[in-house]
């Protein structure tokens, strides 16, 4: 029993941490990869009015963090329903 | 009515609803003191993180800075929204279910270690107190430029409001406070952005209205970018620093923002692990509200600002505004000193250009400009906006009681932070173990009571260095504490020698390098070398160095971590119980 118990919190953790680094990769892409690393090359396409490098660097990655988190929140309480961690 | 006498009541009206709210929240235990009871609604507690976070820098001068530094400025608004990422993922809901008081504590217990607790009081506390030093020094400055006080009698006044709710009411009072302080500041800030979207671009969104067009059918962003250029600026929307440094400025402050003490004890107020999560998402959101509109401010105040006073062609004689002519705004501003005039080339107009740029000074002189002649705070692009729109005097006194709100909540949460290390951390950690909870709750108000004069002490006599230390503050955050918070939550196997070896070198890497820049101890003239990019290292400035402080700080606790001996039993136990949510 008490082996079974270890194997799922430790599979729970496992799936939490692919969870996480999947979100981060994201994080980073939007965040250093588009609003800095290739804004210069992106600035030549226009959206809206916006440079899109620019648009990405003072707006596009603030949602996208917003995005993320409620995307985690979601996710996360499912994980703890499915492996029976939740909380009352 | 009087504008004075407006920002009077408006003003007076907020700190009456503050003390009201100290009068209905007091704390009646240790857990109320310095964790609101931990009852607080995530929603609620996102308005109140997102207060605690938004400070009288980011309410009064951001939209500035975004202003002068276009494009560039963009490191400041990923990198203090992006750090809630690290923290609704990394660390908030672990802390939560660790489900003590302060972040010492957590660093303390989990690597059973006195010296690693008081390490990390000691990195609080430097990176606190630095913090507080510039919110005090907001509130006076608000005061004495908008309510016709002195400096001194408007930081008593702070100094008071915060007494009376945080010293009786702890997190409790502060909590409820900060919601309302959310509320009065955001309403101040979107208010006059809304109109003067609407005035410049005629989209009441100031995010969409950034994109939109101006009168005469260009694009904001362009018009800007062409203004720029023809006066010797650089494009607005174009990098002007290297990928570099803004790639580990950005990474800094993201993790230094992750790793604020006084923002990660909000977390520790809501009732449950998932709330914690949920809580760090609702922050963000309402902390995008006034970073989203930032950019719109800045880059519209800053178009206002250009087109009075080169309202015709550039290089025309008649382009320029006749300093006979500026608007009432215009000359109120420049009585505060935040508007400078000085007529070089004596033909009575107001010259704004680049004139540190030496491939446009040819074309300057063919004008017949003989140096800028314009000097704008940037603080202004927040504080005049209200009247360069032409919004009524309410608005205007609106904005002021929101810029104090900013910095009170900010000077509250620090001071709660700085408190609770002194009470909980130094106090009953270290010093008084059998403390009753009375005796403590009592210590708790007052080492909150003794902050409050500190900070109005080094408010009244700012240490010549303290705007160079606030550039610290995240860079300590970075490199000692969030590390170590990391490794203690996902590397099981991490264990005190390794932790302190971790936070000492991260810390010691980054005072070192911020000091060959800076000078040591920031006494001027002892700097190695000259703090210009062509001097750091890569093209990293002493600001970006906490970035790399935290990736040593991480390599060298694993490394020593690795050599010792594993941690005991219980706390690999600790570890595995901070992991799930549910409690066993």
């Amino acid at each position: 029993m008490a082996s079974s118990q270890q194997e799922a919190a430790s599979a729970y953790w496992k799936e939490n941490v692919r969870l996480m680094i999947t979100l981060l990769i994201i994080w980073f892409a939007v965040s250093y990869g588009l609003g800095i690393i290739l804004a210069p090359v992106l600035n030549s396409v226009a959206i809206a009015g916006y440079p899109l490098g620019f648009w990405f660097a003072q707006q596009g990655s603030i949602y996208a963090f917003i995005a993320l988190i409620f995307t985690y929140v979601v996710k996360m309480n499912a994980l703890d329903r499915k492996y029976d961690v939740h909380e009352e | 009515m009087d504008l004075t006498l407006t920002t009077y009541l408006i003003v007076g009206a907020t700190f009456a609803l503050y003390i009201g709210i100290a009068i209905w929240a007091k704390a009646g235990s240790t857990g109320e003191f310095y964790v609101a009871g931990k009852g607080v609604n995530p929603i609620a507690n996102g308005m109140a993180t997102a207060a605690d976070w938004m400070s009288a820098a980011s309410f009064i001068s951001m939209a500035g800075l975004i202003a002068f530094l276009g494009y560039d400025a963009s490191v400041y608004l990923m990198g203090w929204t992006g750090g809630y990422v690290l923290l609704a993922l990394l660390l908030a809901p672990y802390l939560r279910k660790f489900g003590k008081f302060t972040v010492p504590e957590f660093i303390g217990d989990r690597f059973y270690s006195k010296p690693a607790r008081v390490i990390a009081v000691i990195a609080l506390l430097v990176a606190s107190i630095t913090y507080v030093i510039g919110q005090m020094r907001g509130i006076g400055v608000a005061f004495s430029r908008f309510l016709e006080t002195s400096y001194e009698i408007g930081l008593f006044a702070g100094m008071g409001i915060v007494f009376i709710y945080a010293v009786f009411g702890g997190m409790k009072g502060i909590t409820y406070t900060q919601i309302a302080q959310y509320c009065i500041m955001i309403f101040a800030y979107t208010i006059p952005a809304i109109f003067i979207s609407l005035a410049i671009t005629g989209n009441p969104l100031p995010q969409l209205g950034l994109g939109g067009t101006v009168e005469n059918g260009g694009y904001v962003l362009d018009t800007l970018d062409n203004i720029l250029v023809d006066l010797g600026f650089s494009q607005y929307t174009v990098m002007k620093g290297t990928t570099l440094n803004m790639f580990f400025l950005t990474m800094s402050l993201m993790i230094g923002t992750a790793g604020l003490p006084h923002v990660i004890i909000r977390f520790f107020t809501v009732p449950r692990v998932r709330d914690a999560r949920l809580s760090a998402g609702w922050t963000l959101v309402f902390i995008a509200i006034l970073y989203t509109t930032a950019p719109a401010v800045g880059a519209m105040s800053f178009y206002n600002l250009i087109n009075t006073v080169q309202p015709g062609e550039i290089g025309a004689e008649e382009g320029n505004l006749a300093y006979e002519n500026v608007p009432e705004w215009f000359s109120r501003w420049e009585e505060t000193g935040l508007l400078g005039f000085e007529d070089k080339n004596g033909d009575g107009r107001i010259q704004y250009y680049n004139d540190g740029n030496e491939a446009f000074a040819a074309t300057a002189a063919s004008y017949g400009w003989e140096g800028n002649e314009l000097t704008v705070d940037r603080d202004i692009m927040v504080m005049a906006n209200p009247e360069i729109a032409q919004l009524p005097n309410w608005v205007i006194a609106l904005t002021v009681a929101g810029g104090l709100a900013a910095a009170l909540s900010t000077a509250a949460g620090l001071l709660m932070a700085i408190s609770s290390a002194v009470s909980h951390d130094l106090i009953k950690g270290v010093f008084k173990p059998d403390i009753s909870e009375k005796g403590e709750l009592l210590s708790a108000r007052l080492a909150m009571a003794g902050a409050i004069v500190v900070a109005g002490y080094l408010g009244l006599n700012p240490p010549g260095f303290a705007a160079q230390v606030v550039a610290l503050a995240f860079g300590l955050a970075a490199s000692s504490l969030f590390p170590v918070l990391m490794l203690g939550i996902f590397n099981r196997r991490m264990n005190s020698a390794g932790a302190m070896a971790g936070m000492l070198s991260g810390l010691s890497f980054t005072l070192v390098y911020v000091f060959i820049y800076k000078g040591w101890l920031f006494i001027p003239g002892t700097n190695m070398l000259p703090d210009t990019p062509e001097h750091w290292v890569l093209g990293i400035g002493p600001q970006s160095i906490g970035a790399v402080g935290a990736i040593i700080n991480v390599v060298v606790a694993t490394l020593v971590a690795r050599a010792t001996q594993p941690p005991p039993a219980h706390i690999q136990e600790l570890v595995e119980s901070i992991r799930v949510p549910r409690a066993s």
